[in-house]
């Protein structure tokens, strides 16, 4: 057992840092440092995404054939590792990791041909359509409907919690094409064309004064039979597939030290007053990283297993909830960092598009918003209460 | 980068679970409590013969050079069967010193009888006044033409009746260095007096006192130097072979518990059938989940440079004393009042936890060292 790179991943860790430098611009590299939200912007993602693909990094989880790079989850874990080292911007999932895997899973040839190559070029910018304000926790119980006509489907109901609705002109969205015993029966997983007659979009904002999240309503929406992925009625077991993936996806500890370093710097810094000099801080940030490293620990190992070819077990909702965890403890520990300057909300979004000058030093303009975005890191998809039903059903047999 | 064991660490890992499990039973445990020196001679010979005493040991000297993930293996095992054998006592801290700071003429001569298990050695460093700042020393050592005089009183000396010699910590008292001196000092010594004791979750520890106790000047370990940087790097490798064995006894607490509460019924239904006892399972669960990590990782970096190395080490320590708490605690709530009694080993576990806790410093005193390590925090 060994921790250390060989000299083939010290080679390729020279080529991501390459790759890096030279196309992440001082704008996105600002422009990620202010982002409070879960996500980047669609001006800051969409370009890192598109570099990414042009070096045919586009995807790394995807298999060869389908765009992958190949890499083994060594150079995965090397990639992820500096890539949040450098802070690079942080595109959304729902194309490349959520409805590209389910595509290449379960879709047909067409649309394999058709939407992968859109996926990795963000010719296509995907939402999710999954919880619904009946149905959050208990997803399954979803009521959105899709009726069959002719070759059409026909849809009716609402979504909640759409991530860049907004932004997006593609939908994957599981509705209920049929009433089954089973709840989990008879749902469908299909695809909308955001540009529809019949969607309406009312966007929310967060408490930290984002709008990322919106509901998306459904009134008599016509999409060709052609966007059903998969089998009719099989939608849950494609929507489980796609949120073990979710959840497994994340190499997160790399972040979290990133975002416990900028903690530490403005703890460091005169702005904060030092507040690093205050003991209980300082211990406290000894305690998030200690966390932070047995994160990477479990990772790791989860890595080694995958590359030895072993099933690494129910490991990802055990990641999940602790990533979920530690994400708080930093973001707490940022907001008593700054103390006095909390109080201060900039309103202007994004943040890195402010023309005056704030109130507070710059560097310190995300930390409450993201603290306050951040309560919903144990609440999305599925919450920490969720997580420990999975895990006491996998882990423990309960 | 693979964090996969090896073919032989299976293997030994595999010896190590099936010993526990067909020798190291609870009857052996009541029989270890008995004994004077409250482990079993019988089977410290066996250790010896399986080759784990010479495990960590240079192969020049009669060992199998194994590292510390090796040690880590057996530890965790042992934690598993509340093994109150000496290996932390003799294997990890003594050939430890002997191996990190003594002269070559000592590790030839120490070494290979206790690969033998003919010799066992002792660890007589921390003091009363000191608690868990391992630096400070009141003992003295006082040089003269016929060698050393060393006087004080140490606490907490594990296994210290039961070993041939002891590693006495002392600071030399006038040759105005004050620098940190070992001394062998054999436990017949004159004027050398221990009060042995049996110690919270098993196996025994005594406090000494030295006064006027005389060693000759070759019974000093090492060359004329501090010995301070080596106490560190033997006590944090320590900490790591104690945090495999934690993540062992948390381990087996975690699975006697969740039994139980699947057989366990009231109100018509097993325990387990509440969510709120599978919620608090699987918080214990994670926590074993991440004691394990942190105990690999202070493996891991048991030869790295020192800051890294302590931080590991007081990472390990600091979180696992956390975890190690949760878990025992939960342990004893979740089997209701049979865990409070002797009539089950949840208790056993709980309070070699609790020891666990204990030496060498809390999880508060570790998160402090960690902070002061990573440059946050100055006077831990």
């Amino acid at each position: 057992m060994d921790m250390t790179f060989g000299d083939a991943e010290l080679a390729f860790q020279q080529e991501v840092r390459d790759f890096i430098a030279a196309n992440l611009t001082p704008d996105m590299k600002r422009a990620e440092s202010l982002n409070a939200s879960v996500f980047s912007e669609p001006e800051t993602g969409v370009p890192w995404q598109r570099a990414l693909n042009a070096k045919g990094w586009g995807a790394p989880g995807w298999p060869v054939e389908y765009g992958g790079p190949g890499w083994t989850p060594a150079q995965r874990w090397i990639f992820e590792t500096e890539c949040a080292h450098a802070g690079v911007p942080s595109p959304t999932p729902m194309g490349v990791k959520m409805v590209g895997p389910v595509i290449i899973g379960f879709g047909s040839p067409e649309q394999k041909n058709y939407f992968l190559p859109r996926i990795l070029s963000c010719e296509d910018y995907w939402c999710q359509g999954y919880s619904e304000p009946g149905s959050g926790s208990d997803l399954s119980s979803l009521k959105t409907r899709a009726v069959r006509d002719g070759d059409e489907y026909v849809i009716n109901g609402t979504k909640i919690w759409t991530t860049h609705a907004h932004n997006a002109n593609m939908m994957f969205a599981l509705v209920r094409t049929s009433d089954e015993p089973r709840q989990q029966d008879g749902i469908s997983f299909v695809l909308i064309d955001m540009k529809s007659p019949g969607i309406t979009i009312r966007p929310i904002l967060t408490i930290g004064g984002d709008h990322e999240v919106n509901q998306v309503f459904f009134d008599d929406v016509r999409i060709p039979s052609s966007n059903l992925v998969g089998e009719e009625g099989k939608g849950w077991t494609y929507g489980k597939y796609l949120l073990e993936f979710e959840r497994g996806s994340g190499i997160a500890s790399a972040k979290l030290r990133k975002a416990l370093h900028r903690t530490a710097a403005l703890a460091e810094s005169d702005a904060t007053g030092r507040a690093i000099e205050d003991p209980d801080i300082a211990i406290r940030m000894s305690e998030a990283e200690v966390d932070i490293d047995a994160l990477e620990m479990t990772e790791l190992r989860v890595l080694s297993a995958l590359q030895n070819g072993q099933n690494p077990g129910a490991v990802s909702s055990i990641l999940k909830l602790r990533t979920s965890e530690i994400y708080q403890a930093v973001s707490r520990l940022g907001v008593d960092v700054i103390g006095n300057d909390g109080l201060y909300v900039e309103p202007t979004r994004p943040l890195h598009r402010l023309n005056a000058p704030p109130a507070i030093p710059e560097d310190e303009l995300a930390v409450m918003p993201t603290h306050l975005n951040g309560r919903a890191y144990t609440i999305f998809g599925g919450t920490s209460e969720i997580q420990r039903d999975i895990i006491s059903k996998l882990v423990l047999g309960l | 980068m693979d964090l996969t064991p090896s073919d032989e660490q299976r293997l030994l890992r595999e010896s190590a679970d099936r010993f526990i499990a067909e020798t190291y039973t609870t009857k052996l445990r009541e029989h270890n409590a008995r004994e004077p020196f409250g482990f079993s001679e019988a089977i410290w010979k066996q250790f010896a013969d399986l080759g784990w005493l010479a495990l960590p040991l240079p192969e020049q000297h009669g060992g199998i050079g194994g590292g510390a993930i090796e040690v880590g293996i057996l530890m965790e095992a042992f934690g598993r069967g509340l093994v109150s054998e000496p290996y932390l006592s003799t294997v990890v801290l003594g050939v430890g010193l002997v191996a990190e700071h003594g002269r070559d003429e000592q590790k030839a001569a120490l070494l290979p009888q206790i690969a033998e298990g003919t010799l066992r050695l002792a660890f007589a460093h921390a003091e009363r006044a000191a608690r868990a700042n391992l630096s400070r020393v009141d003992t003295s050592a006082r040089k003269d033409s016929d060698g050393y005089m060393l006087d004080g009183a140490k606490v907490a000396v594990l296994d210290g009746a039961s070993a041939d010699q002891l590693i006495v910590s002392a600071r030399l008292a006038n040759n105005g260095s004050g620098s940190l001196r070992l001394f062998l000092v054999p436990r017949g010594a004159d004027g050398l007096t221990l009060a042995d004791y049996p110690r919270l979750g098993g196996g025994r520890a005594c406090n000494l006192t030295l006064q006027s106790v005389r060693v000759p000047a070759d019974a000093m370990l090492g060359a004329d130097g501090d010995a301070y940087p080596a106490i560190e790097a033997v006590v944090d490798r320590a900490l790591a072979a104690m945090s495999a064995e934690a993540v062992g006894m948390m381990q087996t607490l975690t699975d006697k518990t969740l039994d139980y509460t699947k057989v366990r019924k009231q109100f018509g239904k097993p325990l387990a059938a509440n969510q709120v006892i599978r919620h608090r399972l699987t918080d214990m669960s994670v926590q074993v989940d991440e004691a394990r990590s942190m105990a690999l990782r202070a493996a891991l970096k048991a030869d790295a440079d020192a800051a890294e190395r302590g931080r590991a080490a007081s990472g390990a320590k600091a979180k696992i004393g956390k975890g190690a708490r949760f878990v025992a605690e939960q342990s004893v709530q979740l089997h209701g009042g049979m865990g409070v009694t002797e009539e089950l080993d949840v208790g056993a576990y709980f309070k070699r936890l609790l020891a666990f806790e204990t030496l060498f410093g809390g999880s508060r005193h570790h998160y402090r060292r960690h902070a002061a390590l990573s440059g946050r925090l100055v006077n831990a």
